[in-house]
């Protein structure tokens, strides 16, 4: 019976061609709008680490007491707590080792002297971080491994390189072992990470600049001892740090982040209680005027309280969703007219012996068959939207933004969902004709 | 113009004018709003930033390793670059204008004791020649001399300054109405203070694009500093024309200096401009597609629904015109019933985009629509439905009567 249903529809939609193909053309534009936007929205607010985003925390502590903060939102939160820590509280947090897994971390930038003495150095962005940020993250390693605790203890010259650069560098041979120039100081190469592009970039939101995302990770102890600035900024809501590297590491400027893996609930309690106790003893030993305030955020409120997805792009959605209801509700129209010009052929079916229900049911069929070519064209049209909004992103989010399986999936679900609900009152009506009086006056 | 007879006809046919009127009603919520919203990124795009921007290119330089002589290095750069061939002058600072980045920011008061009145500012490093570099106008005031210039050594070092600049969109933050040449400001956290003793005419900050910073950005500080530090700006500015050529030969005067650097960026300010307003680009471009297909997608809907219409009521506009109605009065009933069915949806839909806009106000952050867009939003969609019409009610004038009777 679906046969015949689809065989009639198929007739009914090239007699009426122009209707036809306004139709489709309708609920394409609507769903290559909807789509474009939605895709870009999921890409950003995907869960860059799902295995393990929600053990995985960053502490927040307010040093500067919540009057200063709000003169300055950009590097506050919603809740005015600092979006980062400064060198004093991260490396208190380090020594505390309070969580089982923990990693200080900023972004820097080294010059790299290629082993081929004939080429220029270049600049590339380094992350200074401790061992357990690659366990912790789940990097996956080419070659090598990280490097040890011991390391971290002893300020050790050793660095891992990214899949990228250890190609530019080494023809993508095995590195570990090899010796590399930063900055014009040795270090060892003890692993290489392999291709590891979170997104967001949830550990970090400020840092892409120039270099884009790191290439080369070091330990943090060695990074401090070579006094390797912050390539992300650094924030002093009041007051200025005094003269020198060693005035920057006690100044109340915040530069640093810290990441914790806090595997069940009641490490997580502990960290809360410990990192509270910590900000308090601070007010305590005078360093705060004000009562301890302390957040711990996992990676998704993380990223919602940064607002990684820009109003920018929700009120594309926005709009673009209420562009496809004006769509639907076009085609409602559209076949209301389509269907209701079809009466004298429905009569002769009734007239026949066709029910109400096969009338309605074929009726959906032909809005179907409109879904499935709309969901087509909204997929080309789609393709079309995320080359315009390439400009949406920058740095490190440009190429994300593809159209997966789901994605296409989700378009044709969505498409043919539409036009089906399109189609139940236009059919609905249409089941309703009277046969005796359409075909009297014919 | 008959009224009665047009609404008896629209009571028999409630779901197509209600539909139409319904299209209507969510493509005007849609149009507006949309428009608003290009408008504002237009808007915020066309600001300009009181430089010469076709004539000047930004070099990001950073140094390999820790040089001992920064100073003097700096100024050998300076001046190799300002002796190249088209160029008209250059300096050295810490940013320049229509930077993508932006991070923390200084505040800056006369009030150092009163903590409500530290205003967000921008900092810009320069010497004697940043104002001529940048064609930026002095509106009052004085200069920096090249003896009040001084080394500033990364951003832990704040030696005294005998003056600053400051624009005039901040002169009058500082101090509403009031003068304040000769006046000492403090600017937090560099801690310096220092007189200002001059007022730039217009200089936007840096940090154009970032939320919230549109009522800061023309506040800059221009400060009499050479920026010690690994990662430094030179703003060039040259002869006009001369870009091009001048910015492929920067990379070897600079190289002739010194090699041991890494040249991070090259890029003129136009191409800046281009990168800063990127997003704000994308989305009107994106919004104003939304837009065309919103109207064409609406007005192919209420050509399709009137034809029908049309098509239905053969006979009866057989009858009228053999009763005598004349062509345009036939042509005059579709489109007057039009009016009247995209009237009660402009009511509906500027109602929508009322509560659409009040919703992204409350949410998103965005600015009240003002009352000109749901005006410009109501015009253009009667006029959509009329034009909408137009082909319908022709077809439909030029039914012949008998014809229309007879095979109806």
């Amino acid at each position: 019976m679906f046969g015949y249903y689809l065989n009639l529809a198929l007739r009914s939609l090239r007699r009426n061609l122009a209707l036809t193909i306004l139709m489709v053309g309708t609920i394409g534009a609507g769903i290559g709008a909807s789509m474009t936007t939605l895709t870009i929205f999921r890409s950003m607010s995907a869960d860059p680490i799902p295995q393990k985003s929600s053990w995985l925390f960053t502490p927040q502590i307010d040093n500067e007491g919540p009057a200063e903060a709000q003169s300055v939102r950009n590097i506050s939160t919603s809740d005015l707590l600092p979006v980062k820590l400064t060198y004093t509280d991260a490396v208190a947090l380090m020594r505390a080792r309070a969580a089982p897994r923990q990693a200080a971390m900023y972004l820097t930038a080294v010059a790299v002297s290629p082993p081929d003495s004939q080429l220029l150095p270049f600049q590339v962005a380094a992350r200074a971080t401790y061992r357990d940020f690659f366990p912790m993250f789940d990097v996956p390693f080419e070659y090598g491994a990280p490097w040890s605790a011991a390391d971290d203890g002893t300020h050790a010259a050793v660095v891992v390189l990214s899949r990228k650069l250890n190609d530019r560098l080494f023809g993508g041979a095995n590195s570990v072992g090899r010796s590399l120039r930063l900055d014009k100081r040795v270090y060892r190469v003890v692993g290489v990470a392999d291709d590891w592009n979170p997104t967001p970039h949830f550990y970090d939101l400020t840092g892409t600049y120039l270099g884009g995302t790191e290439q080369i990770y070091l330990p943090f102890t060695r990074a401090i001892d070579q006094q390797l600035s912050t390539e992300a900024g650094i924030g002093c809501l009041q007051r200025a740090p005094g003269n020198g590297w060693q005035a920057i590491l006690h100044s109340e400027c915040i530069w640093i982040e810290l990441w914790t893996e806090l595997p069940n609930p009641i490490a997580e309690s502990a960290y809360r209680t410990f990192l509270h106790n910590y900000a308090d003893e601070q007010r305590a030993s005078g360093r705060f005027s004000w009562p301890a305030r302390v957040a711990l955020r996992n990676v998704q409120q993380w990223l919602a309280s940064n607002h990684v997805v820009s109003s920018n792009i929700r009120m594309l959605v926005l709009i673009a969703a209420a562009f496809l209801l004006a769509c639907v509700l076009n085609a409602v129209a559209l076949m209301l007219a389509k269907f209701m010009s079809n009466r004298s052929a429905v009569s002769i079916r009734r007239a026949m012996g066709a029910n109400r229900g096969a009338i309605f049911k074929q009726c959906l069929v032909e809005a179907g068959i409109i879904g499935v070519a709309g969901g087509a064209l909204g997929l080309g049209l789609t393709l079309l939207g995320l080359l315009i909004a390439k400009g949406l992103f920058s740095g490190a989010d440009v190429g994300l933004t593809r159209l997966d399986g789901s994605g296409v999936a989700m378009a044709e679900l969505l498409s043919v969902g539409a036009t089906l609900l399109a189609g139940l009152y236009p059919g609905w009506r249409t089941a309703r004709v009277q046969p005796a009086w359409h075909l009297k006056v014919q | 113009m008959e009224l009665r007879p047009i609404l008896s006809g629209m009571r028999r046919n409630k779901v197509g004018a209600v539909m139409i009127a319904l299209e209507i009603a969510v493509a005007l919520a849609i149009f507006c709003n949309a428009i608003f919203v290009i408008q504002q990124r237009l808007a915020l795009m066309s600001r300009p930033t009181g430089v010469d921007e076709a004539d000047i290119f930004a070099v990001i330089n950073q140094w390999v390793g820790t040089p001992e002589d920064e100073s003097a290095r700096i100024r050998a750069d300076v001046a190799a670059l300002r002796a190249m061939p088209g160029v008209k002058d250059a300096y050295e600072s810490n940013t320049q204008p229509l930077t993508e980045r932006f991070w923390g920011s200084l505040l800056i008061t006369l009030h150092p004791d009163d903590v409500g009145s530290l205003i967000g500012a921008a900092d810009y490093f320069g010497d004697q020649r940043t104002l001529d570099t940048l064609g930026v106008k002095l509106a009052a005031g004085r200069n920096f001399t090249a003896t009040e210039i001084s080394d500033f050594r990364g951003t832990v070092d704040h030696p005294r300054t005998g003056g600053i600049l400051v624009t005039r969109a901040l002169a009058e933050q500082l101090a509403p109405g009031g003068q304040v040449l000769g006046q000492i400001a403090t600017i937090i956290p560099l801690a310096v203070s220092a007189p200002i003793i001059g007022i730039m005419d217009r200089l936007q900050a840096p940090f154009v694009d970032a939320d919230g910073m549109s009522r800061v950005v023309d506040n800059s500080v221009l400060l009499p500093y050479r920026f010690l530090f690994s990662r430094i700006f030179y703003i060039v500015r040259v002869r006009h024309g001369d870009l091009d050529a001048a910015m492929r030969e920067a990379p070897e005067a600079l190289a002739a200096v010194s090699r041991d650097r890494v040249i991070l960026r090259l890029q003129a300010l136009t191409a800046a401009r281009g990168a800063v307003y990127r997003g704000s680009r994308t989305v009107a471009l994106m919004l104003s597609w939304v837009c065309i297909l919103l109207v064409a997608v609406t007005a192919f809907g209420i050509t399709g629904l009137t034809s029908y219409w049309v098509a239905q009521r053969r006979l009866q506009i057989g009858i009228r015109r053999a009763l005598g109605a004349t062509r345009p009065a036939i042509t005059r009933y579709f489109q007057t019933e039009n009016v009247l069915i995209t009237g009660s949806g402009v009511v509906v839909g500027a109602a929508l985009a009322t509560v659409g806009n009040l919703w992204m106000v409350k949410n998103l952050s965005m600015a009240r629509l003002p009352i000109e867009y749901l005006v410009i939003g109501v015009i253009a969609m009667l006029a959509l439905g009329q034009l909408a019409v137009l082909w319908p009610a022709l077809r439909a004038a030029s039914v012949p009567p008998a014809k229309a009777m007879r095979t109806s």
